[in-house]
């Protein structure tokens, strides 16, 4: 099969909690290089969509390719092998709360490295890591320890510790002061420049959106219902769009 | 308020394909032998010292209280080997279950179920790592080797209790005490006992794993796991002494 030129492809994808239809044959298409905004009211259905992107969740129907795999044919070991190439940064940062700093970073290589490889070069690759970050000091100290800023970088330096190919951000600026957020913003696009990484992100942050996204999806109903630029969506007259940008 | 408790069949159901699940995981390659020694550390070492000072109240208590009826019948001289036979057959064992289920068993079951709210569980998925086997396999695997050794340690010390005891209002040599207290035991009474002690850890494992890993509902069904981790396992610890005393009944080793 030919390779595609989207990093992630996903056609008329459905999910239903219940009688609750969350996504409606939902389309999207992520190209290389490029960081796309999902924006939706919330409940709408955004972090059950990139939990299906990752398979967290599983989809009633329709397709998802993941760097050209059919992630519904996959089994749990060749999933997990895929995910050494997906990152995925939690809202609610999902550090490991009884592991330090370091073995918080080191947690992703135990199961993509071999042991030779962690002795050798999990020290490096911890404090590139948080190099990136900026928080190059913290790698002995818990996560109780740090900020709300702090652990929100500290989970970013753990996606970034295998060096993945897309970043998956559920809301990455939410609860977060007005200064942390756009230090946060600023620091996925230094990221996203420094390793091509192409990028989904959830928020409601307009400010991360304007500053981060090459694209928006507006999610309304479960379906895309725009897709464009932030500068065309501010000025697009439907209803259903503009009350995102009053 | 709406009910968030599953019916009883329902949640028996759940439990026994989670334990399906569990032994269909730990065939499966990649052993988490590092997580495993941590979880012995801190399911057995740390509960050391509860189950031991229990332990020896225990064994204490019993040989007091049974003083004045043996006394009555001028059974004295009984008293080592009635108190080693229970403490071997049944007290100890039960006991250290039950301190196991609520120590262990809520420790697990807060622990997960932390972990699944705050999408720990989540992120480790998502890193490439198995949480079931990560997380699950190990506690219970710890917790059915951990609880039959803390049960022997409780048998060895609630018979030093009762030593004591006896010595409290009497005057009983070590040797004389010890040889009274073993002449009344067989293997008939050691092994069915360490043997459901196996039985017991397992299943005070597998259910505040049980309860932690599908914990829902935030803070409050972190809570939930915990309590009712304690309460499902406790009754567990008696289900299953019910089953071995019928199985040992029929065995004739009783």
């Amino acid at each position: 099969m030919e390779p595609s030129k989207s990093i992630i492809a996903i056609s008329k994808l459905n999910k239903s909690f219940g009688e609750n239809h969350v996504l409606r044959d939902f389309d999207m298409s992520l190209a290389p290089g490029e960081n796309l905004v999902i924006l939706g009211k919330s409940g709408s259905g955004k972090s059950v969509l990139i939990k299906c992107i990752i398979k967290l969740i599983d989809a009633d129907s329709g397709d998802i390719m993941v760097l050209d795999h059919d992630i519904s044919m996959m089994d749990q070991d060749e999933m997990d092998l895929l995910r050494k190439d997906i990152g995925f940064l939690f809202q609610s940062n999902a550090l490991y709360d009884s592991m330090t700093v370091r073995e918080n970073l080191e947690f992703p290589l135990r199961r993509h490295w071999t042991k030779e490889q962690r002795e050798s070069q999990a020290e490096e690759a911890v404090m590139e890591a948080l190099e990136d970050v900026g928080l190059s000091h913290t790698v002995n100290m818990m996560p109780a320890e740090l900020s709300g800023g702090m652990r929100k970088r500290i989970a970013l330096a753990r996606t970034l510790i295998l060096k993945p190919k897309v970043i998956l951000y559920d809301e990455p600026t939410t609860g977060l002061d007005p200064i942390t957020a756009r230090e946060i913003s600023e620091l996925m696009i230094s990221i996203q420049k420094k390793y091509k990484a192409s990028s989904v992100i959830i928020s409601h942050d307009m400010n991360c959106i304007r500053m981060t996204s090459n694209r928006v999806i507006t999610l309304i109903e479960g379906r895309n219902y725009v897709a464009d630029t932030y500068e065309n969506l501010m000025k697009n007259t439907d209803p259903k769009v503009s009350e995102f940008f009053r | 308020m709406k009910a968030i408790d599953k019916p009883f069949f329902t949640e028996v159901g759940d439990i026994a394909r989670f334990t399906g699940r569990f032994f269909k995981e730990i065939t499966k390659p990649r052993q988490e032998y590092e997580e495993f020694i941590n979880q012995c550390f801190w399911i057995g070492y740390k509960s050391f010292t509860l189950v031991s000072i229990t332990a020896f109240i225990m064994g204490l208590v019993l040989t007091i209280q049974s003083r004045p009826t043996l006394l009555e019948f001028g059974a004295e001289s009984l008293l080592p080997s009635m108190v080693s036979v229970s403490l071997v057959r049944e007290i100890s064992p039960v006991i250290t279950a039950l301190i196991c289920a609520g120590k262990i068993g809520s420790g697990i079951g807060a622990e997960l179920g932390s972990m699944r709210v705050t999408e720990q569980i989540d992120a480790m998925e998502v890193s490439g790592t198995n949480p079931f086997k990560y997380l699950v396999v190990t506690r219970v695997m710890a917790s059915t080797l951990m609880v039959p050794v803390l049960s022997s340690l409780a048998i060895a010390i609630s018979i030093y209790g009762g030593y004591l005891g006896v010595n409290m209002k009497g005057s009983v040599s070590w040797s004389l005490y010890w040889f009274q207290a073993f002449d009344a035991l067989s293997y008939g009474d050691f092994i069915p006992s360490l043997i459901k002690t196996f039985f017991f850890g397992f299943g005070i494992g597998i259910v505040g794993c049980y309860k932690g890993y599908n914990s829902k509902k935030g803070t409050e069904g972190v809570g939930r796991s915990a309590t009712t981790a304690v309460i499902v396992a406790s009754l567990l610890v008696f289900i299953l002494d019910l089953i071995a005393v019928q199985v040992t009944d029929l065995l004739g080793l009783t």
